[in-house]
C-alpha cells in the first residue's frame, strides 16, 4: 500500500505559469523526449508502453500498448496519432487540467508517441467548449516548434513531427473514437462501423492510433521510469501506474487527485475528497462517468467462490473493492474515467437517473434506431414516473427498453445508456416503484422552451 | 449581402488548410472562424464556406446542424450556457438557471430583450468538480452562487466580457494543488482562489481565446 513519494502526472500543476515552455523545462519538460528521440529505438519505446500496462484513460480501459501493437501499415500508408480531448462524459473533468496547466506534458507525450509509432502528425481533438484549453495548447505548440522540438527535425533527428489542435463544436458522441475521426475529417460526428478499426483504417483512411489525453500525458513518465517500474506504481495486476481521479457532487472537497491505480472508492471519497458533504450518509456513487453503473455502498460483494476475481472482498461493501478496470468489470460496473459522482441520502435516484437519461437523449447522434428512439423513450418514461403519471409496469418497461438497446447499435453509446439505466433499476428498484405510485415531488420541471431549444436549434 | 472573412482570417484559413491532407477537414475550423466574425452561421456564411472549401451547401448545413455550438440563427451579444447535468444539479445548477431566467427575463433558448444575453441550457461542460458553473462565450465561471453570478452578469453588461472574464473566470481553478496524502493532488476549494483570479487576469494567449465577437 505504498503512496507515490512524488507526483508524476500532476507534478508541474503548482508551478508558476507552468504552461510556459521555460518554466516547464526548468521542471524537466522535454528531457525524456530529447533522450528518447536521440538515443532510443521506437520498438523499445513501444515495448515500455506495453510493459507499463497502462489501461486507456478515456474510459474503455483498453491496454494502450496492445492498441499500439495493432498498427501494421502497408507501404505508402501514413500513420496518424489522434489525441482524444473531447472530454464530455458527465462527471469527468480531468483532461482539461492537463491541457490548461501542463500542456507541454501532453505535447512531450505526443512527440514520443509519434516517434514510437512512426507517425509524423498528431491531432489533438479538443471539445469545442474548451476555447481556453485550445489557446493554451496552441501557444505551447508554437513554443515547442520555436524551440525545435516539433517540425522537420525535432531534437535534430530525421523524423518530422507536427502537432495540431482541432476544435470540436459541441457533441458528446465525438468522444467515441470513430465519430471523432469523422468530425476531424469535417463530417457529422457519427460513429463508423468497426471493423475496420482505426489502427487499420482511421483518419483519412490511414492507420490511426486514438488515445486519451491522460494516456499520452503518461508516456513521458513511462519512458523515463521504464514500463515495469511505472506499472508497479499501481496496486493491481495488469493495470499499472498512477492516474488522475476526480470527485464531484456531495463531497467536502470536490476536485482532482493523483493516486495509484487500485485505491478504493471509499478512500477516494473519504481520504481524498474529505468525505460526504455535511457528514451525511453516502447513498450512491457513479464511479467513472455517467455510463458506468452506479455503486450502492450498502451492497456487499457476493463472491463466495474462491475462483471469483473478487473473492478477496467477499462480504465487503462495493466501495471497498480496489478501483481497477478488471475489478470493476467483475463488480458489474466499469471503471470508466475514474471521475466519481457522489450522492448523499437526499438524492432521489429516479430524478438523478432522469437527469442523466436526458443527457443521453440530447447526445444520441441519431444514426441507429434503438439508440435514437430508446434514449427518448427512456426519458419519456422517467418524466412520467417523476411527474406521478407512472405505473409500476413502467419500471419493467425501463428495463425492457434498455435490454433492447444493448448491443444493437453501431457504437457503444446505447450500451453506455442502457447499462447505467439497468444498474439504477437493479440497485434502487424500490425507489422506482415508489415513484411509480407517488411520483417525485419537487423533482420535476417541464420546460417546453428548453426542449424546443434542444431539439429545434436556437 | 455576401459574406467574406477579414484578410487576417483568410490567411488563417490558408494556414489551416496546410494541416490536413483533405480540404474538407478544414470545415469545422473554418466554420469557427466565420462564427467568431459573424456571430452565427448565416446562409451567406454557408455559401462562402461552400465556395472556399469546394463543398456543397447541403454538406455544410448537415454539419452545422449536428453540432450544438454552431448557431444557425442569430444569438445575443453574449451566450450563456448553464450546465444542468447531474454533477452541477447536485450542487445547485437549477437555482443558477432559475436565477438567470429571472435576471435576464427569458427562458433557455431565448435572448434578453436588450439583446445582450442568450440563455442556453448545456449538457455536461466537464467542470464537474467546480459545480455549479456556466460558460459565457469562451469562458468558464465555476463554483458559482447566485451572488457571484449577479456580479459576473453585471460586470459583463457594464464593462464587457473581457472585464468579466479577467475578474471572475476561474480558468483552471481546480488546478491549484495542495499537498495531501504524501503528495497527492487536491484541488483548490471553492470559491475561486486568489491564484485562479490571478490566472484570469493574464492576457489570453491568443486572440481566439478572447471571446471576440466582432
Amino acid at each position: 500500500m505504498s503512496e507515490p513519494t512524488k507526483r508524476l502526472l500532476t507534478s508541474r500543476y503548482g508551478i508558476e505559469e507552468g504552461w510556459k515552455l521555460a518554466n516547464a523545462e526548468r521542471a524537466g519538460a522535454y528531457e525524456v523526449a530529447r533522450q528518447a528521440l536521440t538515443t532510443r529505438q521506437p520498438a523499445d519505446l513501444k515495448e515500455q508502453v506495453k510493459k507499463a500496462n497502462i489501461r486507456g484513460r478515456g474510459g474503455a480501459g483498453f491496454p494502450a500498448g496492445v492498441k499500439w501493437g495493432f498498427l501494421n501499415p502497408h507501404d505508402g500508408e501514413r500513420v496518424y496519432l489522434v489525441i482524444n480531448a473531447d472530454e464530455s462524459e458527465p462527471g469527468t473533468f480531468k483532461d482539461r487540467s492537463i491541457m490548461d496547466l501542463d500542456p507541454h506534458r501532453l505535447i512531450e507525450g505526443a512527440i514520443i508517441s509519434c516517434f514510437a509509432i512512426d507517425a509524423h502528425v498528431a491531432y489533438i481533438y479538443v471539445r469545442g467548449e474548451l476555447a481556453f484549453s485550445v489557446a493554451r495548447l496552441e501557444q505551447a505548440i508554437a513554443e515547442a516548434r520555436q524551440a525545435g522540438y516539433l517540425g522537420e527535425r525535432p531534437f535534430g533527428i530525421d523524423h518530422a513531427i507536427d502537432v495540431y489542435v482541432h476544435s470540436g463544436a459541441g457533441a458528446y458522441i465525438c468522444g467515441e473514437e470513430t465519430a471523432l475521426l469523422n468530425s476531424l475529417e469535417g463530417k457529422r460526428g457519427e460513429p463508423r462501423l468497426k471493423p475496420p478499426f482505426p489502427a487499420v483504417k482511421g483518419v483519412f483512411g490511414m492507420p490511426t492510433i486514438v488515445n486519451n489525453v491522460e494516456t499520452i500525458a503518461s508516456v513521458p513518465d513511462i519512458v523515463e521510469m521504464g514500463g515495469d517500474a511505472w506499472s508497479a506504481l499501481g496496486r493491481l495486476p495488469g493495470d499499472g501506474g498512477v492516474r488522475i481521479y476526480g470527485v464531484s457532487g456531495h463531497v467536502k472537497n470536490p476536485g482532482l487527485f493523483e493516486a495509484p491505480v487500485g485505491i478504493t472508492m471509499r478512500e477516494l471519497i473519504d481520504d481524498y475528497a474529505g468525505g460526504v458533504l455535511g457528514g451525511r450518509p453516502l447513498k450512491a456513487v457513479i464511479p467513472g462517468g455517467s455510463s458506468t453503473p452506479v455503486l450502492d455502498p450498502g451492497r456487499k460483494v457476493d463472491a463466495p467462490d474462491e475462483g471469483h476475481p473478487l473473492h478477496k472482498w467477499h462480504g465487503q461493501s462495493e466501495i471497498d473493492v480496489p478501483m481497477g478496470v478488471d475489478t470493476y468489470r467483475a463488480l458489474g460496473t466499469m471503471l470508466g474515467t475514474c471521475c466519481a459522482i457522489v450522492m448523499d441520502d437526499t438524492v432521489n435516484m429516479v430524478e438523478a437517473c432522469r437527469n442523466l437519461m436526458r443527457f443521453y437523449k440530447h447526445e444520441s447522434c441519431g444514426q441507429c434506431t434503438p439508440c435514437r428512439e430508446g434514449t427518448g423513450w427512456l426519458v419519456d418514461v422517467l418524466d412520467n414516473l417523476c411527474a406521478g403519471r407512472g405505473t409500476p409496469e413502467d419500471v419493467d418497461l425501463l428495463v425492457n427498453i434498455s435490454n433492447n438497446m444493448m448491443g444493437n447499435t453501431i457504437c457503444a453509446f446505447a450500451d453506455g445508456t442502457a447499462m447505467p439505466m439497468l444498474g439504477m433499476v437493479q440497485k434502487f428498484r424500490e425507489e422506482f416503484m415508489d415513484a411509480a405510485i407517488n411520483g417525485v415531488p419537487d423533482g420535476i420541471r417541464h420546460d417546453d422552451s428548453v426542449r424546443s431549444m434542444v431539439e429545434g436549434g436556437a | 449581402m455576401a459574406f467574406a472573412l477579414t484578410p487576417e482570417r483568410e490567411q488563417e484559413v490558408d494556414d489551416i488548410l496546410t494541416r490536413y491532407p483533405e480540404r474538407r477537414a478544414a470545415l469545422l475550423p473554418v466554420l469557427w472562424l466565420c462564427q467568431r466574425q459573424n456571430g452565427w452561421i448565416s446562409p451567406e456564411v454557408v455559401e462562402y464556406v461552400a465556395e472556399r472549401l469546394g463543398l456543397s451547401t447541403a454538406i455544410i448545413k448537415g454539419v452545422v446542424t449536428f453540432y450544438t455550438m454552431f448557431f444557425d440563427e442569430p444569438v445575443g451579444e453574449n451566450v450563456i450556457w448553464v450546465c444542468r447535468t447531474l454533477s452541477c444539479d447536485l450542487r445547485g445548477g437549477k437555482s443558477i438557471q432559475d436565477h438567470l431566467e429571472n435576471k435576464l427575463g427569458c427562458t433557455p433558448g431565448h435572448t434578453s430583450s436588450d439583446g445582450k444575453f442568450t440563455l442556453l441550457k448545456a449538457e455536461c461542460l466537464a467542470a464537474c468538480g467546480q459545480a455549479p458553473m456556466v460558460q459565457i462565450n469562451d469562458y468558464y465561471y465555476e463554483n458559482l452562487d447566485v451572488e457571484q453570478l449577479d456580479r459576473i452578469i453585471d460586470v459583463h453588461a457594464s464593462k464587457g466580457g473581457e472585464a468579466a472574464a479577467a475578474e471572475f473566470s476561474s480558468f483552471a481553478s481546480f488546478g491549484v494543488p495542495q499537498g495531501s496524502r504524501d503528495g497527492s493532488v487536491t484541488s483548490a476549494p471553492p470559491p475561486p482562489s486568489k491564484e485562479a483570479v490571478r490566472l484570469a487576469s493574464q492576457p489570453p494567449p491568443s486572440a481566439d481565446a478572447t471571446g471576440e465577437e466582432s
